[in-house]
């Protein structure tokens, strides 16, 4: 007995002095990548963990988007939060208009005196996260864009040229039908993300405002303006469509069926996030898989404006020591560093966030090899945005976001015209606007 | 009615005794209940800043909102088309097995098999075989001639989720029925069946009158079930969709307070969806326990 309690102390001291003298800032770090996204992630807090020893970036994966923000808040409100929580665009709108809960990351890293050179992130991105003063409130990490993902085999079977995706939104549909009708396949199209891909997006490409106030840049008094004849033409069309079996609808928010239907081949193209080229890729083995950027009217507008940015940013939460804001700033120093991000990007398919990263890509000849890896960072840099491609911001987008889908599915359903339904969800979402302004001001 | 009391020597004896339950009923239900009507005077930023008393604007605007007198209506539909389907099918069943003089415990035990799976389970298992693109339902369905998608036809997202829902809690009611039978005398049914009655009549003039205690006490608890534990089944398969038409009470409380957060109006309808059901429980022992025969 008296020789156990021995043993136990001399290894109790023996694991007291082999502790190093200082106790290393841990660093919380709230995601919602799971799987293979969540893996490389993880791969990037070991990177940073690995490459000094005062600080630990520990990475929890707290469920989707919208579940890791409300985790966030809820955590906020009890004075638990973690210093560095992964916030969906649509969140931003929401986040910037906390702003006692938010260490802005401009300001942190000025604190800090970490480097912060703006000018080094994709034009697309800054714009996107960027306040009314031209100041940069969260850290840019993973930003995507949707681009149409089509299948080559299936367009050979249908006596289509595979090296040939539709440019135009007409192309697009006579495509489908020749599809249909050879049998090639039993549906045309799909889409995950309607509210993003089909409305959002469609309205930037097609320089049509989706709120008044820039986009609700401008301020809190913004209101929806996204049933104008573009838009409501393209519902109209979606819904013949639909009616057709040209295309298919794939469930609300993202959409979680319309991928099966592009991998089992029923739809021979898919549009969604340039993000989900790891999943595609991984996914088709029995047909070769062609990238290309997102169709528009050539009627409506001779050069498509670029698309814009979804994804996620990483957002400093208020309330920690200063030594932990210290370890955040070098933290985000080595996340935006190119070999970082190129790699995050070419792993994944979210946008190179850097110019230096996109740089660092293409002189690792990774766009040469990888055929399609550049489309999504083509089409959200072409041509010199407008106030109404500069991306949108709105708060309680979430719930404006679920409104789309819902009218949308009054459309499919036949209880409702096109116009009827961008005119309801506008009125909806409007609702929603004035709710959240109330609320914040 | 025969009662015992039991008398302490000591005055504080009982309450040290009730203590216990008393605090996890206070910290547990009163206390959280009593945030949720504060809240729902009051509007919030989620962050919690900036609080504003309000009196009852998110009551108002509850009622005058289409999209919540439409949940209002869903529950409606979907409680009673749960009640209604799974306590007779289990019924049905319970009567079944009980005349059934061979191996009934085998029969029992397999029909109480779906109360151990769990709500989000249910779901998933009902959305995977319902799946409109990889689901067998729909394709079999297709080869007779109809056409099944529940992302855009609300109607038969309401089916699909009474089924799955009434599925999950024929178990439950299964095994009450069951008990309730064997307590039903042989004696009346051979006294009724020597007088000439057939089993149809047997059944509705002396069993199911007999079973009526366990029939009630069913009725209360099926209807809380399909609107308060009925929340992870429909996030599972439909979301509330398509087009709200599966937008429960309990489900659009989540949505608005926890994907939406928006605090105030979240707790507005907790706050109502708790006088609902206390309204639906007093109504029910005042006038249905009253022709109960116990």
């Amino acid at each position: 007995m008296f020789k156990n309690a021995l043993f136990l102390s001399a290894g109790l001291a023996a694991m007291i002095t082999a502790t190093p003298g200082f106790a290393q800032t841990e660093i919380a770090w709230w995601h919602a990548m799971d799987a293979e996204l969540g893996q490389r992630l993880e791969a990037i807090a070991q990177g940073f963990n690995d490459s000094q020893d005062e600080f630990v970036v520990v990475p929890s994966y707290k469920g989707t988007y919208p579940e890791t923000l409300t985790a966030a808040i809820a955590a906020f409100r009890a004075n638990e939060q973690p210093a560095i929580v992964q916030v969906f665009e649509v969140g931003t709108g929401t986040m910037m208009a906390a702003e006692g809960a938010v260490n802005p990351v401009y300001q942190l890293m000025a604190d800090n005196g970490e480097p912060w050179d703006p000018s080094g992130f994709l034009a697309p991105v800054t714009g996107y996260y960027s306040d009314t003063d031209g100041n940069i409130l969260s850290m840019p990490f993973n930003s995507s864009t949707p681009i149409m993902y089509y299948n080559k085999d299936v367009f050979a079977a249908a006596g289509l040229d595979p090296e040939m995706p539709p440019k135009t939104w007409a192309e697009l549909e006579t495509m489908s039908r020749q599809i249909m009708e050879s049998g090639a396949a039993p549906c045309g199209f799909t889409s995950g993300w309607i509210s993003w891909v089909q409305l959002e997006n469609l309205s930037a490409i097609h320089d049509q405002p989706y709120g008044t106030l820039e986009n609700g840049f401008g301020g809190l008094g913004t209101e929806f303006t996204f049933n104008g004849p573009v838009q409501v033409k393209h519902w109209e069309n979606l819904k013949n469509w639909a009616d057709e079996g040209l295309f298919e609808y794939g469930g609300p928010v993202g959409g979680g069926d319309a991928p099966p239907k592009f991998y089992s081949q029923e739809c021979a193209i898919y549009m969604n996030s340039s993000a989900s080229r790891a999943g595609v890729i991984n996914n088709s083995g029995d047909f070769e898989v062609g990238f290309a950027p997102l169709p528009y009217y050539d009627d409506e507008i001779e050069d498509p404006k670029n698309s814009i940015i979804g994804g996620a940013t990483l957002w400093a939460l208020n309330g920690k020591d200063p030594a932990v804001y210290e370890g955040v700033a070098q933290f985000f120093t080595y996340l935006s560093s190119p070999e970082v991000q190129a790699e995050w990007h070419q792993a994944t398919g979210y946008l190179p966030i850097t110019n230096a990263a996109y740089e660092l890509g293409q002189e690792q000849g990774y766009y040469e090899a990888n055929p399609g890896s550049d489309i999504a960072i083509n089409q959200i840099t072409r041509g010199t945005p407008s106030a109404n491609s500069k991306g949108i911001r709105f708060g309680n987008l979430t719930q404006a976001r679920t409104v789309v889908d819902e009218e949308f599915e009054a459309l499919l359903s036949g209880s409702k015209t096109a116009q009827e339904a961008l005119d309801a969800a506008v009125e909806r979402g409007n609702q929603i606007l004035r709710d959240f302004e109330a609320a914040n001001s | 009615m025969q009662t015992k009391r039991t008398i302490f020597p000591n005055k504080l004896l009982p309450y040290a005794l009730l203590a216990p339950q008393l605090a996890v009923t206070l910290i547990f239900f009163i206390w959280p209940a009593a945030q949720a009507v504060k809240s729902s005077f009051e509007r919030e930023d989620p962050f919690g800043f900036r609080t504003t008393f309000i009196w009852f604007e998110n009551y108002t605007r509850l009622f005058s909102e289409p999209g919540y007198l439409n949940s209002l209506t869903k529950t409606a539909i979907f409680a009673v088309s749960v009640t209604l389907l799974s306590m007779s099918l289990s019924l049905l069943l319970a009567v079944a097995v009980n005349r059934v003089l061979k191996s009934n415990r085998a029969y029992t035990t397999l029909l109480v098999w779906p109360y151990a799976v769990a709500p989000v389970v249910v779901g998933i298992l009902w959305w995977f075989m319902f799946n409109p693109t990889i689901g067998i339902a729909p394709y079999m369905l297709r080869g007779l001639g109809i056409d099944w998608n529940h992302r855009v036809d609300g109607n038969q997202a309401m089916i699909l989720v009474v089924i799955a829902a009434s599925w999950k809690q024929i178990s439950y009611n299964f095994l009450f029925f069951v008990a309730g039978l064997q307590s039903v005398p042989q004696s009346l049914n051979e006294a009724a069946a020597i007088d000439g009655a057939g089993p149809f009549k047997r059944f509705w003039t002396i069993v199911f009158p007999l079973l009526s205690p366990t029939t009630f006490f069913l009725l209360i608890v099926n209807i809380n079930y399909a609107m308060f534990d009925t929340f992870g089944l429909i996030d599972a398969t439909t979301n509330g969709g398509p087009n709200q038409a599966t937008n429960i009470l309990v489900y659009k409380v989540y949505a608005d307070g926890f994907l939406g957060l928006n605090i105030g109006s979240s707790a507005a309808q907790s706050v109502v969806l708790m006088l609902i059901v206390i309204a639906l429980t007093a109504i029910q022992f005042r006038y249905i326990e009253r022709r109960v025969q116990y």
